[in-house]
């Protein structure tokens, strides 16, 4: 008997904890309205930007506590071997449900071919095109692929820039004054530059810092010199096959390079510094001069504080043309096509760059938002560097690529150029001989 | 003359037992299918080379064991799977893709044939940094094996702290290279560095200058870390090897009037051959593949000064995207170590007769 009225006992109040929590569970109702359908969904994202972990993981707890959806932000770093995870991965088809992708075109063009990355262009274009026009257009071209595209990719837009950035130059404030130069007055051309760096070797300050090791830095500056001396078009052509680098023109970009070293105007051991050493050699006002990205507001704040530095354009060498900059999408997120939750990272990324999120992280991360209605909490540092946004292009929205083994010796040679090992017109010779070779072997 | 190849071949195979013979087979379709896949691309083909390999294997241990007792065999055959997964299975898949142009992205791959391989031929670069690989293991051969011989042969004496200097001498080769790499590339700093700064300390400010970034220095300076670096590995077989030699020998040799050069020429280098053999094979492996350090160090650069092999095959599949390309190269140079690593055995054991 009591055996049975404990059983009863146990099963009557199994019954009222279960319809009092359904009543609680209800009660919670309108706020909670879409949890059943989201919570629970998980989301994953590879990234390798080490400075925004902690930025990352707050903004997926404040997702999670909106949505119901926990959102994973995998670190891989460094670059390189996050760049080999991904092909990796995409070999395997084991992609996460959002990822960044480091490369060339033709590297975001093979992932897309291979059905890796979904097309955005209809998140986009919804209600009028309200994601659309929120960000920057030039982030946004990085991303997209136009009709006719040399890839032959679907066009469309393909990924969403959650920063911008572009590569200029930054210059010591504090070295220019102590070489009596006006801290308030960069030089503006070549001429202006060359007297600049001999007042500021004659003070014993070294000049122009940069991480020349890494060649794509290197190419950097060069194509924006090129583009300078000669304009866009003519870069092309010579992409095209139909203009040679012994072309006057490039004799000259690649002179510039040896007038720098002739002059002692580049840092002691360049060819071989990596740009995180040439930070480092800027930061601790070792070089009065560094090439570097709009990353670095964020990097030299870490290592110098108090470092007082301004941003400038590289100087002309041709005042008729404008000086273009390497920049746009600083680092963008790909949704993988085939992931189950592709709605929902295709939501969170809108959730990501807007302003809210945006101003979030680029107070935290000092970086340039992608957001264009993001403003007040830029530092002025910041501020002038995105002042350099119109000048903005970048390799991955030029019309034609260069073939990567002439990119290679382009930047390997003005390596040998500043050792003293090669003439300008030798590696022009050198280069339109390699060039005739690759595009012979295209055809 | 091929006639009579196939006459031995044929009598070679006549006279084996059974086993051999299945073995031998098996292996000569294996090798006759991959010679078609040389120059005809079929999946059929492909399974059928790995196959072959894998059942070869798998029959060898099977008529070893069998013999003896059938769970032995089951014992064996989880290794075997492995071996055959993650060792045969790469290999194939590798010489697969030599004969491809491929991004390493797309589904699509195009069958190249021969034209990757000839391609190498062709790529100056390529050979200089073999070349670069061949000065690094030149100094390794001579002044890491050097340095490791001497510091065995003093640690293999009744020294005060033996123990101490061979735990000292291991440290280096523990070290991760990343790190001793960015250790070195500040003491060779043209500015700041320590190397620099002590030349100023004894006078010789001449002498200073950016180590790393001078093409005449750079690649002298990685083989020299390379070598410090690696020292240690060889330093301890050395010494194990010393070790082996019984006392006695040395007791004999000075009773019959020899001196320490005659002791050393006549007992410790014949019985070290074997010893000497198998540092050699390995300074030649390790230096051949040294990769990280000059990542950390230079970058492969100033220009092409310290590429060696493995920043030539990574910058063609991750720089390029040509991962057909960079397989053939990885398998060129495969080829190349194995030749080398022949020769040196054969020359050992004609050093050993004589």
């Amino acid at each position: 008997m009591m055996n049975r009225l404990g059983i009863f006992k146990k099963t009557l109040s199994s019954l009222s904890l279960f319809l009092l929590s359904t009543v609680f569970m209800s009660g919670c109702g309108t706020q909670g309205a879409q949890r059943p359908q989201t919570a629970g969904k998980k989301i994953v994202v590879w990234h390798w930007m080490t400075d925004r972990e902690e930025a990352f993981q707050e903004l997926a707890k404040r997702y999670e506590a909106k949505t119901g959806i926990k959102v994973v932000f995998e670190l891989y770093a460094p670059s390189d071997a996050y760049s080999q995870k991904v092909r990796a991965a995409a070999q395997a088809r084991a992609l996460p449900d959002i990822f960044g992708l480091l490369g060339e075109k033709r590297d975001f063009a093979a992932f897309i071919k291979a059905g890796h990355v979904a097309n955005l262009t209809g998140a986009m274009e919804e209600q009028g095109g309200a994601w659309k026009n929120l960000l920057y257009e030039k982030a946004l071209a990085v991303n997209e692929f136009r009709t006719d595209n040399p890839y032959g990719v679907e066009a469309g837009i393909y990924g969403v820039p959650i920063d911008v950035m572009n590569i200029q130059m930054v210059y010591n404030k504090k070295l220019f004054q102590k070489a009596g130069l006006d801290p308030a007055r960069p030089p503006k051309d070549w001429a202006e530059f060359v007297a600049d760096c001999q007042k500021l070797k004659e003070a014993g300050t070294q000049g122009l810092v940069s991480g020349w090791g890494e060649i794509w830095m290197i190419d950097c500056l060069a194509s924006n010199f090129a583009f300078n001396i000669m304009g866009p078009d003519k870069v092309f052509a010579t992409i095209r096959g139909e203009v040679p680098y012994t072309d006057p023109d490039w004799v000259k970009v690649f002179s510039l390079f040896k007038e720098m070293a002739d002059r002692g105007m580049l840092a002691s051991g360049i060819v071989t510094m990596v740009n995180k050493t040439a930070e480092q050699n800027f930061a601790n006002e070792r070089s009065a001069f560094a090439f570097n990205g709009s990353w670095c507001v964020n990097v030299y704040h870490g290592m110098n504080p108090s470092l007082d530095y301004g941003v400038m354009l590289p100087p002309k060498v041709n005042l008729k043309n404008p000086m273009y900059i390497w920049g746009g999408a600083g680092s963008s997120l790909l949704v993988n096509d085939r992931s189950a939750v592709k709605e929902e990272a295709v939501t969170f990324l809108k959730w990501l760059t807007a302003t809210e999120q945006q101003a979030y992280l680029s107070e935290t991360t000092r970086n340039l938002p992608s957001n264009r209605k993001v403003s007040g909490s830029i530092p002025e540092i910041l501020a002038d560097f995105s002042k350099g946004m119109d000048n903005v292009t970048h390799p991955n929205i030029w019309p034609v690529n260069e073939l990567p083994k002439v990119i290679e010796r382009f930047d390997k040679g003005i390596q040998s150029i500043i050792i003293g090992e090669k003439t300008p017109e030798g590696l022009a010779e050198e280069l339109a001989k390699l060039k005739a070779e690759e595009m012979a072997k295209q055809k | 003359m091929i006639a009579e190849k196939i006459k031995q071949f044929y009598n070679l195979m006549h006279n084996a037992t059974p086993k051999q013979k299945v073995i031998g087979t098996v292996l000569f379709l294996a090798a006759l299918e991959t010679f078609f896949l040389l120059f005809h691309d079929s999946a059929v083909f492909w399974v059928l080379a790995y196959g072959s390999v894998t059942l070869a294997l798998l029959f060898l241990v099977l008529a070893n064991l069998i013999k003896k007792s059938l769970s032995a065999f089951f014992f064996v055959v989880p290794a075997l799977l492995i071996f055959s997964i993650f060792y045969i299975y790469p290999f194939f898949k590798v010489l697969q893709l030599s004969h491809h142009a491929w991004d390493g992205i797309s589904p699509k791959m195009t069958f190249v044939g021969l034209s990757n391989f000839f391609e190498i031929m062709k790529d100056r670069i390529w050979w200089v940094s073999m070349g670069n690989a061949g000065y690094i293991t030149l100094i390794a051969l001579t002044f890491q094996n050097a340095l490791a011989l001497a510091l065995a042969l003093a640690c293999d004496r009744q020294i005060r702290a033996k123990n101490f200097y061979r735990v000292i001498f291991f440290i280096p080769p523990v070290l991760s290279e990343v790190v001793v790499g960015l250790i070195w590339r500040w003491i060779y700093d043209g500015d700041y560095g320590f190397l620099n700064y002590t030349l100023g300390l004894l006078g010789l400010q001449h002498l200073a200058h950016n180590w790393l970034s001078d093409p005449n220095t750079a690649l002298t300076c990685v083989a020299i870390i390379h070598s410090w670096k690696g020292f240690g590995w060889g330093f301890m077989i050395l010494l194990a090897g010393l070790q082996t030699i019984p006392k006695e020998l040395y007791e004999a040799a000075k009773v019959d009037g020899a001196n320490v050069w005659q002791s050393f020429k006549n007992v410790t280098i014949p019985l070290m051959i074997p010893v000497f053999v198998l540092v050699m094979i390995l300074t030649i492996l390790g230096s051949m593949q040294a990769f990280v350090l000059i990542l950390s160090m230079t970058g492969g650069g100033p220009g092409y000064h310290t590429e060696v092999p493995v920043t030539r095959i990574l910058a063609s599949m991750q720089g390029s995207s040509m991962f057909g390309y960079a397989c053939a190269q990885g398998l060129t140079f495969g080829v190349i170590l194995m030749m080398v690593s022949f020769a040196q055995m054969g020359i050992s054991r004609k050093l050993k007769q004589a």
